[in-house]
């Protein structure tokens, strides 16, 4: 069995899954269709509840 | 929590820093890293970043700047730092040139700093001996508007950088072992997912219930929404895995009674109903005590039989014997979003329309009518069970919290807000939508393990978005209800998320933390001022005797110090210090920041 793993989409749950896998000792293809990851997230300002900068 | 080492490393690891710099000469292989003699030869790389820091500053005369500096033998400029060819070129840096100190002047250490120390260690440099300067983040990215101030600015930077690189001390960073074994906390949804994954991932899982039979809150509920399978059949399933999987020991009718040690090393002291005790090391805990629904005493004349709550319909449902009664009235936020208790507890609504609609499926003549103050059904199958039940024949109302409904024999009076009547509406049984409660004793279990609750009693996760199974606490993790009222799908997915962050940890052979972390000097005289500040409790004080005379110092435990340097800023006598962030350290930035003044 390969024991790679192919995350698809570089938003906060693609990445903070890859991160965890990572963590895990597993190797991590991150497939991100645009030229940055953070999908929406990237494009918040403050986020509610708490109002932390999205970046 | 008590803080005796809890492993030999462990121990040697604070023995090790508690030694200061000394520990390097006596202790074990400094790998590859002799301490510079004399002299620091210090290379500097500045990163154009793209254009992020070129843009605005001119990084070839930063690194001409550089040059010039103190103790600065190397300087370059390049293209990205951090790209596999900046790399090679600090490594080979390190080689032809005999750096004994390397500074990046990039970005943020956040993102970066362990990329370029472990490039560092790779070319046979000390880890510790590396320093970088933001003058990206910091300077390029905020001044945009001030080019010759902040090239005045990336020079300061790039300056005490090099002034502090210079008295930077080679450090090794601190193992300690673990125990592949897991502890969850609560047999509840959240808490047999949470374990059955575990196992599934090959950890030995201690799962803990502090009632005698597994299943916590499901077991009284009916039908679970959206989908409505039947309770009883989801729970089934959740404890088939966990009796099945041999990785699990069962602790049912038991309480948590004691918690020492930390992360990878926890000693757990288990006291069952019965009397017996048990004491077992585990490397992580997951906390999935749950919660309880709020038993409305005194409240819409709530008396469990004509007056009842959400989670008595649940059994009385769950029983399958007709209900008897054609007139329902049901009464939402009873004992919520109010004085006492401000939370809406997410899940009601849900209950509330869940339940109406299967008592209009039994029984289409049955008139269900619900009194509330907002509809909380979020997601789209949710509301759709909003929409289905509004088209079943169910009544809805709002009513106004200023002026709440009347439960009275045989009916329930309330305010109409929309049409300034008052309304009495037919009743036989009244069910009062109440919110989920932390479990009492709740605020005992954290406070065993030293975690943070709300003013509810809800355990605080570490960062609400970032962080949200995880304690600040290292080691810990959380789901479920004791977090905050959840439906079962999300106390599951909580359960399953939380076994998986402990894998993270679990799934090393070794845990390895920063040696950036407080160690205690000879000047501390155990005036114990550091140990209320210190916000991880990683500081105790200890006695000793010396020519028949007591004494007191602190002791500092190097895994549970996150390096936060409190203690430092606190200690009046430099008896409590940060590597990394010493006074020397710190006073050669401030003086190479001051250099600059006229």
């Amino acid at each position: 069995m390969n024991r790679d793993v192919l995350v698809i989409g570089g938003g906060i749950a693609g990445m903070q899954a890859s991160l965890d896998l990572a963590e895990m000792g597993f190797t991590v293809h991150l497939v991100e269709r645009l030229p940055t990851i953070g999908g929406k997230m990237a494009q918040l300002d403050k986020t509610f509840p708490t109002n932390d900068c999205a970046l | 929590m008590e803080q005796k080492p809890r492993s030999e490393k462990q121990a040697k690891g604070s023995e090790e820093l508690k030694a200061g710099s000394e520990k390097q000469e006596a202790g074990n292989e400094l790998s590859s890293c002799s301490p510079p003699p004399g002299k620091a030869r210090t290379g500097v790389f500045v990163c154009h970043c793209g254009s992020n820091i070129a843009g605005l500053l001119d990084c070839e005369a930063l690194a001409e700047y550089a040059a010039a500096l103190p103790n600065v033998v190397y300087a370059k400029d390049n293209l990205y730092t951090c790209s596999a060819s900046g790399i090679a070129q600090i490594q080979a840096a390190i080689r032809e040139h005999g750096l004994t100190r390397v500074v990046v002047a990039s970005c943020s250490p956040r993102t970066h700093m362990p990329l370029f120390k472990s490039a560092c260690a790779e070319a046979g440099l000390n880890q510790y001996l590396f320093e970088m300067a933001n003058i990206r983040d910091q300077c390029s990215w905020v001044h945009v508007q001030e080019r010759d101030a902040a090239r005045q600015k990336a020079m300061d930077l790039i300056r005490m950088a090099v002034a502090k690189a210079a008295l930077l001390e080679p450090l090794e960073d601190i193992e300690s072992s673990l125990v592949r074994k897991a502890m969850v906390l609560g047999a509840g949804v959240a808490g047999l997912s949470a374990a059955s994954a575990l196992a599934d991932m090959g950890v030995e899982v201690l799962l803990v219930e502090r009632e005698t039979e597994l299943g916590g809150l499901v077991r009284r509920l009916n039908r679970i929404g959206p989908s409505n399978e039947p309770a009883a059949e989801v729970l089934a399933m959740l404890l088939r895995e966990v009796e099945s999987a041999s990785h699990v020991r069962l602790f049912p009718g038991t309480d948590l009674v004691g918690v020492s040690g930390v992360v990878g090393n926890y000693e757990i002291s288990l006291k069952s109903k019965g009397g017996e005790e048990t004491e077992e090391t585990v490397g992580a805990i997951i906390v999935a005590t749950g919660a309880v629904p709020f038993i409305p005493e005194g409240l819409f004349g709530f008396d469990g039989r004509k007056v009842i709550t959400q989670i008595d319909l649940e059994e009385r449902l769950r029983n399958g014997s007709p209900l008897e009664v054609k007139n329902i009235v049901m009464i939402q936020c009873v004992g919520a979003r109010g004085p006492g208790r401000s939370y809406c507890s997410r899940i009601c609504c849900l209950t509330a329309v869940k339940n109406a609609l299967l008592i209009k499926s039994r029984d289409p003549n049955a008139r269900v009518h619900i009194l509330y103050r907002d509809i909380q059904m979020y997601g789209a199958e949710n509301e759709k069970l909003l929409r289905d039940s509004r088209g079943a024949g169910v009544k809805f109302d709002i009513f106004d919290p200023a002026f709440p409904p009347v439960v009275k024999e045989g009916s329930v009076e309330f305010y109409q807000p929309l049409t300034g009547m008052t309304i009495e509406t037919e009743c036989d049984l009244a069910v009062l939508s109440t919110p989920l409660v932390a479990p009492e004793g709740s605020a005992a279990t954290a406070n065993l393990m030293r975690l943070p609750v709300d003013g509810n009693n809800f355990f605080m996760e570490a960062h609400a978005k970032l962080r949200p199974l995880d304690f600040a606490t290292d080691g810990i993790f959380l789901a479920g209800t004791a977090r905050f009222p959840a439906t079962v799908r999300e106390a599951v997915a909580q359960g399953l998320g939380a076994a998986s962050r402990a894998n993270t940890m679990l799934s090393k052979d070794r845990l390895v933390f920063s040696a950036l972390v407080s160690y205690v000097t000879d000047r501390c005289d155990g005036c114990g001022l550091c140990l209320d500040v210190c916000p991880y409790h990683a500081i105790t004080m200890e006695e000793f005797e010396r020519d028949g005379r007591v004494f007191k110092k602190v002791r500092t435990d190097p895994i549970l110090c996150k390096g936060c340097g409190v203690c430092e800023a606190t200690c009046p006598k430099r008896g409590v210090l940060v590597h990394g962030f010493t006074p020397s350290q710190i006073r050669a930035q401030v003086d190479a920041l001051l250099e600059a003044l006229p």
